[in-house]
């Protein structure tokens, strides 16, 4: 109760005009630098950070907050639209969304999104105010075994609904572990496959990856084809959510939430996991009609994913806030914005700073509704953006594409790897290898080496460190279970009795 | 293009908030316009010494322009290797600081520091040793005992290898009669990950800048073992690692330097220049607000200073075997 009228007094002190301003800029600045590829939430605030000498805190968090949730919303647009993910968090946006667009339903793959976004958001934010004691807990608790669990778990969850040809999804997944394994390696300071090049050393930037893949490899296909069939015409459709969609929806929505908040919350989670499992999740789940759908534009692969990532960001507040540890980029960033009034984030905040915690939660909801408000109208007119002539349409998208990643670190290489990387996905689209998979695969890859390495280190080189954890082990079975179902369906629909005893013996 | 689309951006909101763009700043000094370059991604340590500098340097020398831009990649080597273009350049800077002194060695970099003009040392932050609260460590000694015994037992998390973190754990080692090689040391993107693994007791020690650990080890989730200071920190109930011990001390420093091949004159307008800054205001609460150690010092003593550091951490990233 006492948190509650902490939260009404920090809301009074969010809603001044002036702070309505930042929240505006904020967030639009946010969902500007959402929709540019290369330039994120974390580089914005970073570059923003000099306002701290001269903006009181409560107004500059604002602001920060309204970037991180736009960017988080902005990333989706260009995902939806163009194919062209702006944040690889949005990617997994990018599958069902671009084909829903397509269909001519950009509208309401753009509305799902936003409104997903903003239930994610609000729902996350709330729990932020009642779990954040029980969530951090829970995330000290995870140890480098634990992570690489989570890794094998994601692994096996993305890859069997990702493909339709086992293979194929195989090879591209070892093509992103090839080009995860880039760059100088954590544990020993070792340069890998960098080629002599310099600016190899600290690897290729999962953006660089995600734009050449997606973006660059969709535009040259397309120009491939220009000549040989008429240009596909994208059917106007409606403006608004049916009914249908709302209740396709909904349950995605809040599904997102729970796997996106606590993702967020643990150190080295990340926003991307968590789409992955919300895909992998409603893709599983899908029945009817949203089964059919899945894979040629269902919404519910729009709708999981978005609220996934935006409510991961706002768990990644917790850990900041009650012990100073920063998960992600932004949040790394956002502790500097901390210190730089003399605030330390840890135990005591709460206790020393309640205006400013509470005010600044309050600015998150206040963010959150005005990303709502100013995202909702503008659904269908973005989705005109598609009636552009496709050879205009993607002569922009090139541009976009090089520009955001020249941006991200200003050097000729990174284009010059683009480029490549562009070549390659022409190439698997061409053969009809999926390119998700490669994506994933640059993520979690080095996510899975690093922490298994860590993990043995830890435990002087003993293997069974790897299921001496109960939560290790659970996601482990969970990772198994998820390799073998496919197999006993197969199993069970030749002969009537299922072989239960080969999955007693393999599940321990 | 970055800090132009971004300088766009910010200039379009920041004016639009507060309703004053840059007013007319009359003509320009006698000197052109400094650029301070960050060898990193805006937001760790040599960017807010930078940014925080340029802001001194304003207040300094309010004609002055000045513009702070960032070149990130590898340990700051590919922000060294542009600066050896800038030959002659007296209008220009570079934040660096230990750190890049191991990614010289540990990345084989073409561009040394031989090919730049030290100027000034600006601040130094001590490092300290901790571990979780439930460790069986009580003191440095207890744990010494235990890296004696068997170094792969002993797990230590800290930043990225190579860095300050780790360039103390092998000092450490060296100094308890441990192979520097043996140390069981598990890297981090930062000082933020690796506190994770402290407070969730999964490892046995850590180290990183005081800064980061202070809070925690205050609450008592820590207990710190050393500092690497030569002297107690004030207000921080932690030993030396001299005191306890073992003769290491070690400061992750940071600097300005400027490019190779300049004239006396301008060598000395710049080291006028970072003077001026250091004695500014804004310069002395940005010190004392991030807990940094005023560590200034120019010319020959600067220059004397980074040819020692050069050699002791060549020495021990070559020990721990961390040179590719």
């Amino acid at each position: 109760m006492e948190s509650l009228q902490l939260l009404l007094d920090g809301f009074a002190a969010a809603l001044t005009p002036v702070n309505l301003m930042y929240a505006l800029v904020g967030v639009t600045l946010g969902t500007l630098v959402g929709v540019l590829p290369g330039i994120g939430p974390a580089m914005t605030v970073a570059l923003l950070l000099p306002i701290t000498f001269t903006v009181p805190p409560a107004s500059a968090f604002i602001m920060f907050a309204g970037i991180y949730y736009g960017g988080m919303y902005g990333g989706s647009t260009t995902s939806i639209l163009l194919n062209t993910p702006g944040e690889s968090a949005s990617m997994i946006t990018a599958l069902e969304g671009n084909k829903m667009a397509r269909r001519g339903r950009a509208a309401q793959a753009l509305a799902t999104a936003a409104i997903g976004s903003f239930v994610a958001g609000s729902i996350a934010t709330a729990l932020l105010v009642v779990a954040a004691p029980a969530v951090v807990s829970f995330a000290i608790a995870f140890g480098p075994e634990d992570y690489f669990a989570l890794a094998v778990m994601a692994f096996t969850a993305v890859s069997s609904v990702l493909s339709r040809s086992v293979v194929r999804g195989l090879a591209s997944l070892g093509l992103g572990l090839v080009i995860g394994l880039v760059g100088i390696d954590q544990q020993t300071g070792q340069a890998r496959l960098t080629l002599g090049i310099p600016q190899l050393l600290d690897g290729i930037d999962v953006v660089i990856v995600a734009v050449g893949l997606f973006a660059l490899g969709e535009a040259l296909y397309v120009a491939s084809r220009l000549r040989h069939a008429p240009p596909e015409v994208v059917p106007v459709g409606r403006a608004w959510m049916g009914r249908a969609d709302w209740r396709r929806s909904w349950a995605p929505w809040l599904r997102g939430t729970a796997l996106g908040f606590p993702f967020g919350a643990l150190p080295g989670g990340g926003a991307e996991i968590p789409t992955f499992l919300s895909y992998a999740a409603e893709r599983r789940l899908a029945r009817g009609t949203a089964r059919e759908e899945f894979g040629k534009g269902a919404i519910e692969g729009v709708a999981g994913p978005e609220a996934a990532n935006n409510a991961s960001a706002a768990g990644t507040l917790v850990p900041l806030l009650t012990l100073g540890l920063p998960t992600s980029a932004t949040a790394a960033i956002m502790l500097a914005a901390f210190q730089q009034y003399g605030l330390q984030p840890g135990p005591q905040l709460f206790d020393h700073n309640p205006a400013l915690v509470w005010g600044m939660i309050a600015s998150l909801f206040i963010g959150n509704t005005m990303l709502l408000v100013l995202n909702l109208p503008l659904a269908p007119l973005w989705a005109r953006v598609l009636r552009v002539p496709r050879p205009y349409l993607y002569a922009g998208i090139v541009l976009f594409a090089a520009l955001g990643v020249y941006a991200l670190n200003g050097t000729v290489v990174d284009l010059f790897v683009l480029y490549v990387l562009g070549l390659l996905g022409y190439a698997m689209r061409r053969f009809g290898l999926p390119v998700a998979p490669a994506v994933i695969g640059m993520i979690l890859g080095p996510m899975a080496e690093i922490q298994l390495r860590r993990a043995l280190a830890i435990g002087a080189g003993d293997v069974t460190v790897l299921v001496k954890s109960p939560v290790a082990v659970v996601l482990l079975v969970l990772s198994l279970l998820a390799l073998l179902m496919p197999l006993f369906r197969k199993l069970s629909a030749r002969r009537k009795p299922p072989a239960r005893s080969t999955s007693e013996q393999e599940s321990r | 293009m970055r800090l132009r689309v971004f300088a766009a951006l910010a200039a379009l909101s920041l004016a639009a908030l507060t309703g004053c763009g840059e007013s007319g700043s009359g003509g320009a000094s006698a000197a052109g316009p400094l650029r301070i370059m960050a060898p990193a991604a805006p937001g760790g340590g040599w960017d807010q010494t930078s940014r925080i500098a340029e802001q001194a340097v304003k207040a300094a020398d309010p004609k002055r322009k000045v513009e702070v831009y960032n070149v990130p990649g590898a340990g700051g080597t590919i922000g060294l290797a542009q600066l050896a273009g800038e030959k002659g350049n007296g209008n220009l800077l570079m934040t660096m600081g230990l750190v890049m002194v191991g990614a010289i060695e540990q990345n084989k970099s073409k561009v040394t520091l031989a090919e730049t003009t030290p100027i000034a040392k600006l601040t130094e932050e001590y490092e300290i040793v901790v571990v979780p609260a439930e460790s069986p460590y009580k003191t440095l000694a207890d744990m010494v005992a235990a890296w004696k015994a068997d170094p792969a037992k002993v797990s230590i998390s800290g930043g990225s290898a190579g860095g300050t973190d780790h360039i103390v754990a092998g000092l450490m080692a060296k100094a308890a009669g441990v192979d520097p090689k043996q140390v069981n040391y598990i890297a981090h993107s930062g000082g933020g990950e690796a506190l994770n693994e402290l407070l969730g007791n999964k490892v046995s020690a850590g180290i990183s800048g005081v800064a980061e650990f202070a809070e925690h080890v205050k609450s008592g989730k820590l207990r710190a073992l050393g500092v690497t200071s030569g002297e107690r920190i004030e207000g921080l109930d932690a030993p030396t690692l001299k005191e306890a011990g073992l003769e290491v001390e070690l400061s992750n420093w940071r600097g300005f330097v400027a490019p190779a091949g300049l004239s006396e004159a301008d060598k000395t307008a710049l080291t006028d220049l970072v003077t001026k800054m250091h004695d500014s205001q804004p310069w002395k609460d940005a010190v004392a607000k991030n807990g940094w150690i005023d560590s200034f010092q120019t010319g020959q003593q600067f220059a004397d200073f980074l040819a020692s550091e050069q050699t002791r951490v060549k020495g021990i990233i070559a020990e721990m075997g961390l040179v590719s």
